[in-house]
């Protein structure tokens, strides 16, 4: 059994969400950098879990991204994982990372493809998708638990007002979601082990992107909470029905 | 040239973020001055002439019940197919649980520019660009799409449903029906609730309201209100509320028009999951509480007392 899970850099969640270069770029200065929590705390723990119970699984992690990214691959190594791989490509869009991913995990032979079900940047929820259909392999998006048996692999995945079942045969992609595993705390062990587990750097392959960022913005500042005395919450009610027209 | 809108159902019924795609695909089509379709992949029992409603010309249907199933690469293979046959340009889909499959494998199966979470109809003046949440809902991106092609994946909730007078034309279309590579083995559904992802209107709890069995003030202004319940994280985490009524970072993301907040803090992480709420209300006794930062309307006050006041008040507005 062979495993890559993608690994994405991502802005800390309390990061202050700014932009430059007249709107054009995120702000990066004092932002500190994490492992996109649900490429780490799902998609990462439960591959590490799916090592543990049978450790003949080969582990290997996937990134996409320039230098400055190997912080966030070694601190994901210091979870598990035997090695990683680093494609040296400044991220595009969604279809130019995905196509890397694809093209590692062909060049690879694995057997199982784990990425979050979002990063919390872009919130694309893109790159299983299409890396499954660049590989023309099942994809099963949102899944909350995924067990293997041999070739088989059985999950549960996220519907409306719900959950569902499924079943596919390996190779096999996954976009993995709260459920799916708890969150690790790396120990001191993992964190030496890190250091000289092997980081390979990948060149890329040429692909065109398709979409591109023109800006951003940042909503409307609100104009203010507007408080209603405790002792007169009818007034609530009756400011969501006749000003907000809500209910 | 053609909108081509996908058009999800579950149960027999099409769901209501497709209706939301079908009012949007077909804007578009007329901002485009291009005709709009729909296509449906399997059997339903929904009237489909009177996606008409939602301005749709034509819809396309495989009648085929295999095809109900969840199976994105089936879908995606089927879908691309007749964006070719129909000389399509712009494919609408909803960024629901099924669009978040679908729309990813289409734009790598056409090489065509996918905009995931589309909160607005794009900018055609100057290109094609596309508005979307982006940094969980704390800025908004432009997205500009370079392929002939262009794929939108339109966030729910976040385009009303247009009610018209047209009928739409329903005829069959012939596609090839790719074999099944996932096989959906059961279902399990909340009967009777509204699934939060759906919903308009959400009233939610936190750790302020002390345990699981103060829920029912929630679930009675949510009952009165047609509103679907929801909480923070440490309550599901204590287990006091299913995983799936979790909202924020790391639980669902919900965009409803009222999000109704008792006894949460509002921390960041919380937010994230709701900022694109139309209008908040925080009903909390710490006014120190960082989430009247993100309100609309709030109440520094005791959840215990304030609640049975609201429910009584909101009887009376719905006159029972």
């Amino acid at each position: 059994m062979k495993i890559l899970v993608c690994i994405s850099k991502t802005p800390d969640t309390t990061a202050k969400i700014a932009f430059t270069d007249n709107n054009t770029k995120f702000a990066t200065e004092g932002v500190q950098w994490i492992i996109n929590p649900y490429d780490e705390w799902y998609a990462l723990v439960r591959a590490i879990e799916l090592k543990e119970k049978d450790p003949t699984t080969v582990l290997h992690l996937v990134n996409v991204g320039g230098s400055e990214n190997d912080a966030i691959i070694r601190k994901a190594l210091a979870l598990g994982g035997d090695e990683a791989i680093r494609v040296n490509l400044e991220s595009q869009d969604s279809f130019t990372i995905a196509s890397q991913i694809a093209q590692v995990a062909k060049d690879g032979g694995y057997d199982l493809v784990f990425t979050g079900k979002e990063t919390i940047d872009y919130n694309g929820s893109s790159i299983g998708g299409m890396v499954a259909e660049l590989l023309d392999w099942p994809y099963v998006s949102l899944a909350t638990k995924l067990e293997l048996n041999g070739s088989n692999a059985s999950l549960t995945r996220e519907i409306e007002g719900g959950e569902e079942t499924v079943e596919a045969s390996l190779p096999l992609v996954v976009s993995a979601q709260k459920g799916m595993a708890e969150q690790r705390i790396p120990n001191m062990k993992g964190i030496m082990g890190a250091r000289t587990k092997p980081l390979k750097v990948g060149e890329p392959v040429a692909v065109e992107a398709l979409t591109s960022i023109a800006g951003f913005e940042l909503p409307p500042a609100k104009a203010g909470v507007k408080l209603v005395p405790a002792d007169n919450p009818e007034e609530l009610v009756r400011l969501l029905h006749e000003e907000a027209k809500v209910i | 040239m053609s909108v081509l809108v996908y058009i999800d159902h579950t149960d027999g019924e099409i769901k209501k973020s497709s209706l939301e795609a079908a009012s949007y695909g077909a804007q578009l089509a007329s901002q485009l001055g291009v005709a709009a379709h729909g296509l449906v992949l399997g059997t339903l029992n929904a009237d489909l002439p009177a996606l008409g409603k939602q301005g749709l010309q034509k819809v396309h249907q495989v009648k085929n019940d295999s095809l109900n199933q969840f199976d994105p690469g089936q879908q995606a293979a089927m879908v691309a197919e007749a964006v070719t046959n129909l000389g399509a340009t712009v494919v609408v889909v909803s960024n629901n649980v099924t669009g978040k499959a679908l729309g990813p494998r289409l734009s790598a199966r056409l090489k065509a520019g996918l905009v995931a979470g589309a909160v607005a109809l794009p900018d055609t003046s100057n290109g094609f660009v596309v508005k979307k949440a982006v940094f969980s809902g704390k800025a908004f991106a432009q997205i500009a799409v370079s392929s002939p092609i262009k794929i939108i994946a339109l966030t729910p909730n976040a385009f009303s449903v247009t009610n018209g007078d047209g009928s739409a034309e329903v005829a069959d279309i012939n596609l090839t029906v790719p074999a099944a590579k996932i096989k959906v083995t059961g279902t399990n559904k909340i009967k009777g609730q509204i699934p939060l992802s759906e919903a308009e209107l959400v009233v939610s709890g936190g750790r302020g309201l002390k345990g699981p069995e103060n829920w029912g003030m929630i679930e009675e202004l949510a009952d009165l209100l047609g509103a679907a319940t929801a909480c923070s994280r440490p309550v599901a985490d204590s287990h006091w509320r299913p995983h799936h009524e979790h909202v924020g970072q790391t639980g669902g993301a919900v965009a409803p028009n009222l999000y109704f907040a008792v006894g949460i803090s509002g921390a960041i992480q919380h937010l994230a999951g709701v900022n694109r709420s139309k209008v908040i209300v925080v009903i909390n006794k710490d006014p120190e509480a960082p989430f009247f930062k993100a309100a609309d309307y709030g109440i520094v006050g005791d959840a215990f007392e304030v609640m049975p006041k609201i429910i009584d008040s909101v009887k009376k507005l719905k006159g029972k």
